[in-house]
């Protein structure tokens, strides 16, 4: 049996027809609506590469069945900049160097922009722990904390 | 950085020892970069694979009837419908596209089923009845050394493939690999006032890269296929591709997709030629993209190791000889298992000069995961061993772990225990010495998240206890023993509109590293132009060799510079022929004249028509080794990088939390100095997984360990913050005076944590990863 899901993705009312209800809001997102940036890393919820907002809650969308989105209100990393311009932890994490194979990218981008937003100032400690869980392979995560420290401070120097 | 490596030209923006953006880097923040498991395809079906659950069986019958009946299956295929060669590999070639007559290791392939849902093929491929007559595995590596014809793994040899060394082994000797003998002076009567012996255990380290085996097959109108995919050697791939699917390789177009990582478990096959085959039996695009349970079973590990050394030294700690043993378990099929013997066998006793040595090492056949590429692989379980043994050196004589290391350091000049004189630098004293100097962090803070056990709140100080360790190790640069080794680079230089600008195009795979930002650096600097794009890697450009043995800045930086140069000095005939003879160069989109400055722009000099250049390049002839003695100039270059671990351990509950990671690295030049400190970073990370956390757990063939929930690697909360320095020492064989990077990070960050873990607690530790038990089960 299949079912229709909609939702509203980066702005945008989105419909999917045929989605088989055990598919996830992952693979919806990914194979049905055409926004494969929210990444399949292992698909049960500990890598973080698939973190989206949902109702503006940090989720593993791998862990979201997709019917559990109808309705709801979704933002992936396609609709964190504007469009024109990409949004400050996206520059910055071009600029630091956080970016390596970048596949865990679209997910920590996420966490990041919701840490921001509910802390401007996040200590280290604090950003660690935020980014908890959300795996990267290439980086060390040296890098990493380099790009969300440098977004903190010109977010906190622009507002 | 101390920079006093060949002088380079640097004026024109972006160029070499810059650290411009990745040209991909907006396309990766932003969702739009196209990895292999994004691709998609009107029309296209679903590949998926039926694996073995044993590791060692006979297959008595294969049913494909019932999956045959799901709604929505488009093909089951079996070894039956293999086109071509039914067996693959890189040096040798033994390992099934699909399974026939015999399993070897748990999640072999055995059947592949495509479909419209990933669900339905999932479901079909459940329902094949594969009738397997269970062997008793042979699981134990010892057993392989000790009875070679006990149990073999194997009935017949693999065969030699193209890129068989000279001396490949096509398993003589039943299933080992390959034993490589090392002897050295005169190992036999050395003898010592000072020894230290020690028996040594690396676990099974897994590359966990996050971006899964994936990619697109599409069957072409001339009876070829097109594979858009996540690799690290599109050459290699076509050429066992074109084999098992009986195809010429012209017809097999391979494109490179998006890689999420590499850290070498993409240098063997894996949904390949699948794929293709699916592809070209339903004529219709196929897209595989494996869960991250299958790609634990879907690529190779790096190789477990025992082993046994014996160091002997005069009462100053000065080395006087080195007896070895190391046995790498290679799992079920060849893999790289040779050139992982290779390094080990000759790298084996680090970076020192020892008088007299004997080594022997064996890598053998198993019906445990097959085990192959794994960054810095050979060298990587080597130095948890020498390393150790130092360390009890250094504690027998009573000095520090630095001054025992100092002692002994090789440097330029000294000679290796295959004969080969290290001709450029060696920097071990220097990388210690910067090392120590390096100030120690504080003392353990009261925020239990920065203590052993973290948030779990397992303990608020009470029996923690601080370690500080040191390690220093040797890396091998590029294809070894003999192996011609090459890349390829096609540079062109037109006007776009009214700019000069220029296309770089090779098949150097780009796995996250920064080989594309580093290609284009190389053009800037050599043709003096900013606008530079570096074309997606596919096969309508010769080979690049493989992204590996931290090779590609070396092999296809050379190689691009070599066609940078041809397509300069084509444009200074140009020049010459317009202003007279002269010594013109290219800087900054100028033509200057070295006796009148700017004389003209390089634009001008386009106007006639476009410059393009391929040229193949490779780096310095290397020798095979002699298989008794081990004498042979088998390397190309050397790398070398030092780590310090502090940690702090709660002895109680054996918890370890890593404090403070420093390292110092001799790069030779760094082309891209933010890239060099991410391969760093990456490297260290890699290599403190395996000291505490990182492990596939094995028991009688089975892995007991495939998911990322059972199978840990290092998050944000377990690295802790690195000091990094570089040195840039030039390598004058190498371009640019650069050494490769990637590898010597991840082989000292392991043990100098150990050797912290074992001054906090006071534990002889001998196995990596170290588990709680490890420290408090005694």
């Amino acid at each position: 049996m299949t079912i229709r899901v909609t939702m509203t993705v980066n702005g945008d009312e989105l419909t999917a027809d045929d989605v088989w209800e055990g598919e996830s809001l992952l693979y919806v997102l990914r194979e049905r609506l055409g926004l494969p940036g929210s990444k399949n890393a292992c698909e049960q919820g500990e890598c973080g590469s698939c973190t989206v907002l949902l109702g503006g809650e940090v989720v593993c969308a791998c862990l979201v069945a997709a019917g559990q989105a109808e309705g709801a209100d979704v933002v992936t990393v396609e609709g964190l900049g504007d469009g024109e311009q990409l949004a400050t932890i996206q520059e910055t994490f071009v600029e630091s160097g956080a970016v390596q194979c970048g596949f865990c990218t679209p997910g920590l981008l996420v966490t990041a922009f919701d840490l921001l937003n509910r802390d401007p100032d996040p200590t280290d400690a604090t950003i660690r722990e935020a980014l908890a869980g959300n795996l990267c392979r290439c980086t060390g995560y040296e890098k990493i904390l380099d790009a969300v420290r440098l977004a903190a401070t010109r977010q906190s120097s622009s507002a | 950085m101390t920079d006093v490596s060949t002088e380079v030209r640097t004026t024109t923006a972006g160029g070499v020892g810059e650290s411009p953006f990745r040209p991909d880097g907006t396309f990766k923040v932003t969702g739009q970069f196209a990895y292999s498991s994004d691709l998609y395809m009107e029309g296209m079906l679903w590949g998926t694979t039926l694996r073995s659950p044993h590791p060692r069986a006979r297959i008595a019958s294969i049913d494909i009837g019932p999956a045959l009946k799901v709604a929505g299956v488009s093909a089951v295929l079996t070894h039956d419908d293999v086109p071509g060669e039914k067996v693959y590999g890189l040096e040798i070639a033994d390992q099934p596209v699909l399974a026939y007559d015999e399993v070897r290791y748990q999640g072999e392939p055995v059947a592949i089923v495509a479909a419209d849902h990933p669900e339905t093929a999932r479901r079909a491929a459940a329902l094949i009845v594969v009738d397997y007559q269970v062997v008793e595995p042979l699981s134990d590596p010892r057993e392989a050394v000790g009875h070679p014809y006990w149990k073999p793994v194997h009935d017949e040899p693999g065969e030699r493939t193209a890129m068989s060394r000279d001396k490949a082994p096509v398993h003589p000797e039943g299933n080992i690999v390959r034993h490589q003998r090392v002897r050295f002076g005169d190992p036999d009567a050395a003898t010592a006032d000072v020894v230290v012996h020690g028996d040594y255990e690396v676990g099974m380290q897994d590359q966990a890269f996050l971006g899964p085996e994936s990619g697109l097959a599409v069957p072409g109108e001339d009876g070829g296929v097109d594979l858009y995919v996540a690799t690290q050697w599109l050459h290699v791939d076509r050429r066992q591709m074109a084999g098992a699917l009986r195809l010429p390789e012209d017809k097999i177009r391979l494109t490179l997709a998006g890689v999420g990582g590499a850290f070498g478990a993409r240098e063997d096959l894996s949904m390949q030629v699948h794929a293709c085959m699916l592809a070209l039996q339903t004529g219709r695009p196929v897209k595989m993209v494996y869960s991250r349970e299958e790609s634990f079973f879907g690529h190779v590990h790096r190789h477990p190791a025992l082993m046994r050394y014996e160091h002997g030294a005069d009462r100053d700690g000065r080395l006087v000889y080195v007896r070895a043993h190391i046995l790498l378990d290679g799992g079920a099929y060849t893999s790289s298992t040779p050139a992982v013997v290779g390094n080990a066998s000759t790298l084996g006793i680090g970076p020192y000069d020892v008088p007299h040595v004997a080594m022997d090492c064996w890598g053998v056949y198993t019906n445990n995961p097959p085990c192959g590429a794994m960054r810095g692989f050979g060298a990587v379980q080597a130095a948890f061993g020498y390393e150790s043994q130092m360390d009890k050196l250094a504690a027998a004589v009573g000095v520090s772990p630095v001054e025992i290391r100092m002692r002994n350091a090789m440097s330029e000049g000294s000679v290796l225990p295959t004969g080969q004189v290290i001709d450029s630098p060696a920097p071990v004293m220097e990388l210690l010495r910067r090392l120590d100097a390096m100030p120690l962090p504080g003392a353990a803070t009261d925020d239990i998240r920065l203590l052993p056990g973290g948030v779990s709140n397992t303990t608020h100080g009470e029996g923690v206890r601080r370690g500080v360790g040191y390690a220093v190790g040797i890396k091998n640069v590029g294809f070894s023993e003999g192996f011609d080794d090459f890349s390829t680079a096609r540079v062109r230089l037109e006007l776009m509109g009214d700019e000069p600008s220029v296309l770089v195009h090779t098949a150097a795979v780009e796995v996250g590293q920064g080989l594309v930002t580093v290609q284009a650096q190389i053009a800037r600097s050599e043709l003096g132009v900013e606008r530079v794009t570096v074309a997606a890697a596919d096969t309508q450009v010769g080979s690049g060799g493989s992204t590996s043995a931290s090779r590609q800045t070396y092999v296809t930086g050379g190689a691009v510079r070599a066609a940078c140069e041809a397509v300069r000095s084509e444009l200074l005939e140009r020049a010459a022929e317009r202003y007279g003879p002269g010594e013109f160069r290219l800087v900054g989109g100028r033509l200057e004249s070295t006796v009148d400055g700017v004389v003209g722009d390089i634009a001008s000099l386009l106007v006639e028509g476009a410059v393009e250049r391929t040229v193949e390049w490779r780096h310095r002839p290397t020798q095979p080794l002699d298989e008794a003695t081990g004498r042979g100039d088998a390397h190309v270059q050397w790398a070398f990088c030092a780590h310090r671990a502090v940690v702090d351990v709660d002895v109680d509950l054996g918890l370890i939390r890593v404090v403070e990671m420093a390292a110092v690295q001799d790069v030779g030049k760094a082309m891209n100095p933010d890239a060099v400190l991410g391969q760093i970073h990456g490297g260290t990370a890699q290599g403190l997984g395996l000291a505490v956390m990182e492990e596939v757990q094995v028991v009688d063939g089975k892995l007991r360990n495939p998911s990322f929930t059972d199978y840990l690697i290092p998050t944000i909360m377990d690295m802790p913050p690195m000091r990094v320095e570089v040195l840039e020492l030039a390598d004058p064989h190498a371009p640019y005076g650069l050494r490769g990077v990637g590898e010597p990070p991840t082989i000292s960050s392991t043990p100098a944590i150990v050797a912290a873990v074992r001054a906090a607690s006071g534990i002889d530790l001998k196995r990596v990863p170290i588990r709680p038990e490890h420290l408090v089960l005694r």
